[in-house]
């Protein structure tokens, strides 16, 4: 039987999955949420039904999956361990974080992981105070569950992304008051020859975002960002700053509006923990992977924003690509994704241009007073921080950690990793190494899991490379 | 379909979550931290930051953003570091 297992199923999971069924592979989809989509494409929950969900019908829609796809949905996949001829994925599946998950592991020579992205926050004064979401968060909520996450919101950080926010916020009921870009305008860059590269396809949709902001005369400042948060039990007003060239507030310029929310989103860290547990080779930040979306490691493909942070568009593109290569891998006669990987190679040049435009600066770091939260799992200080740095010798991530308790928390460090290695100096990448690649219990630990459908070693024996 | 939070009987509907209950009750903390017992509530809301913990049916360090509520589920909030009951 040819099987292969995808984790992920936002675009390049979807896509990826669906590639490999159309060849006649079976695939079993795996995904932390209740319904398909992941984060982009996230479905209202209160609404019955999954319009992704796997059907005999002929595809109509694009990411309407084949029958031969299993979706597991409600699943968390806690581990990856490498077996004879692939690997093994190790789950816990039902409501999140219950007592009565069922433990699952699935095995398989080929593994696609689409594991996707999350918001990056930077910390700056007040920002553990509630109040403070990502700007997937207030996303998240208003798309999913219906709900804004505040009356009076300010939506803050760098890149596109803020624009949906802005207008899910404004859909949800909410009054979004000011957003604040901290590099220049994301319309002034689209305008440009770099913007204009490629023909992106959202440079309409992000026109039309722009159009509800004015309509909704939602005022856009670039080189602005949310510098501090105020309140006792709740944020209840926030002070922007004007940035210079390097984020450094400039002195003077700080307003105080009132606010009962606000949204930040910096960019995105890719999930990078199952690629390190599957020995996936990443560099600067990001896995590796060839033409055919193969890793350094042999049978483990990855797609989307593990390799790069490039949207949904390019997501779902490497995917289709991962997913035909990752048939080819268990024996699958596959002709070259042509199309689909001419869509790679120019979304990715339209995604390295969109992240030169869109970085973040070192001045954020200025924002913080030796009482802000780094780590706020274990409630780390910047003083704490530096402090621990200063007396003990940090090599790494893990000395860092150790000596300093940030990223020692439930988050596992995929909030404050990033930002405590860049403020103590060290390589963030060591953050990324979960063995537990997400919290369980310690019952769910100690349970037997059957083992379903065990690789035959001997057909493994064979060596299916993929080159295109 | 109804839920309790801290005893209070709540109508809610099939497919929200724990924190999409609580934001749309306008309740905006319902933990405190271990170390300063400062107020937490909702954060990156897709699962990442455990940061929006919540007691449900007796098990601590439930994360409210990605809890399906069940008929009958009795939601509480949770002081620093809990042990189930």
């Amino acid at each position: 039987m040819r099987r292969i297992v995808v984790i992920g199923a936002g675009p390049a999971g979807m896509a990826a999955a669906s590639a490999a069924a159309l060849h006649g592979v079976d695939v079993v989809l795996i995904d932390a949420g209740a319904k398909l989509g992941g984060q982009y494409h996230r479905q209202d929950a209160l609404a019955p039904g999954d319009r992704f969900a796997p059907s005999v019908k002929l595809a109509s829609r694009r990411y309407e999956l084949p029958p031969n796809v299993e979706h597991v949905a409600n699943a968390a996949v806690w581990a990856i361990e490498p077996v004879d001829g692939g690997h093994r994925a190790h789950l816990r599946v039902g409501p999140a974080d219950g007592l009565d998950r069922r433990g699952r592991a699935v095995e398989a020579r080929a593994l696609v992981l689409a594991t996707g992205a999350y918001d990056r926050a930077l910390p700056f004064p007040g920002w553990d105070l509630p109040g403070v979401f990502t700007a997937g968060a207030a996303q998240a909520l208003a798309k999913g569950q219906g709900v804004a996450v505040g009356d009076r919101v300010v939506v803050g950080g760098t890149g596109p992304f803020l624009l949906p926010v802005a207008a899910s916020l404004i859909g949800a009921g909410a009054r979004v008051v000011e957003v604040a870009e901290a590099n220049a305008a994301v319309t002034g860059w689209l305008s440009k020859p770099a913007g204009a590269l490629a023909g992106w396809s959202k440079s309409g949709e992000l026109a039309r975002y722009a159009g509800m902001l004015a309509r909704h005369r939602v005022p856009y400042r670039s080189r602005t960002a949310v510098v501090e948060a105020h309140g006792s039990e709740c944020v209840e007003s926030v002070t922007v700053a004007r940035l210079d060239a390097l984020w450094n507030p400039v002195p003077g310029s700080e307003r105080r509006v009132e606010a009962d929310a606000v949204a930040v989103g910096f960019g995105f860290t890719p999930q990078l923990e199952l690629a390190l547990a599957a020995r996936c080779r990443v560099e600067d930040g990001f896995v590796v992977v060839d033409a055919a979306q193969g890793t350094s490691a042999p049978g483990v493909f990855a797609a989307g924003e593990l390799t790069g942070i490039g949207g949904a568009d390019l997501a779902a593109s490497e995917g289709a690509v991962a997913g035909a290569a990752a048939a080819k891998f268990v024996g699958a006669a596959v002709e070259p994704p042509l199309r689909a990987m001419a869509r790679v190679r120019s979304g990715r040049r339209f995604a390295e241009a969109l992240n030169a435009a869109y970085p973040v600066r070192p001045g954020w770091q200025g924002w913080l007073r030796d009482d802000t939260i780094v780590c706020r799992c274990e409630e780390v200080t910047r003083a704490a921080l530096y402090r621990a740095v200063d007396e003990r010798d940090v090599g790494a991530a893990r000395s860092l950690k150790l000596v300093s308790g940030a990223g020692l928390g439930l988050c596992q460090g995929r909030v404050c990793g990033r930002n405590v290695a860049e403020l103590a100096d060290v390589d963030g990448t060591g953050f990324a190494k979960r063995p537990i690649a997400s919290p369980i219990r310690l019952s769910e630990l100690a349970e037997e899991e059957p083992v379903e459908s065990p690789i035959d070693a001997e057909e493994s024996g064979r060596a299916l490379g993929v080159e295109y | 379909m109804r839920v309790r939070f801290d005893g209070e009987e709540v109508e809610v509907q099939e497919g929200q979550t724990v924190a999409g209950v609580l934001l749309a009750k306008g309740v905006r903390s319902w933990r405190t931290t271990r170390g300063a017992g400062r107020p937490r509530g909702l954060f990156c809301g897709i699962g990442v930051c455990f940061d929006c913990l919540v007691k449900v049916n007796g098990v601590p360090d439930v994360r409210a953003c990605q809890r399906v509520v069940a008929d009958g589920d009795d939601i509480r909030t949770q002081a620093g570091a809990e042990l189930p009951s």
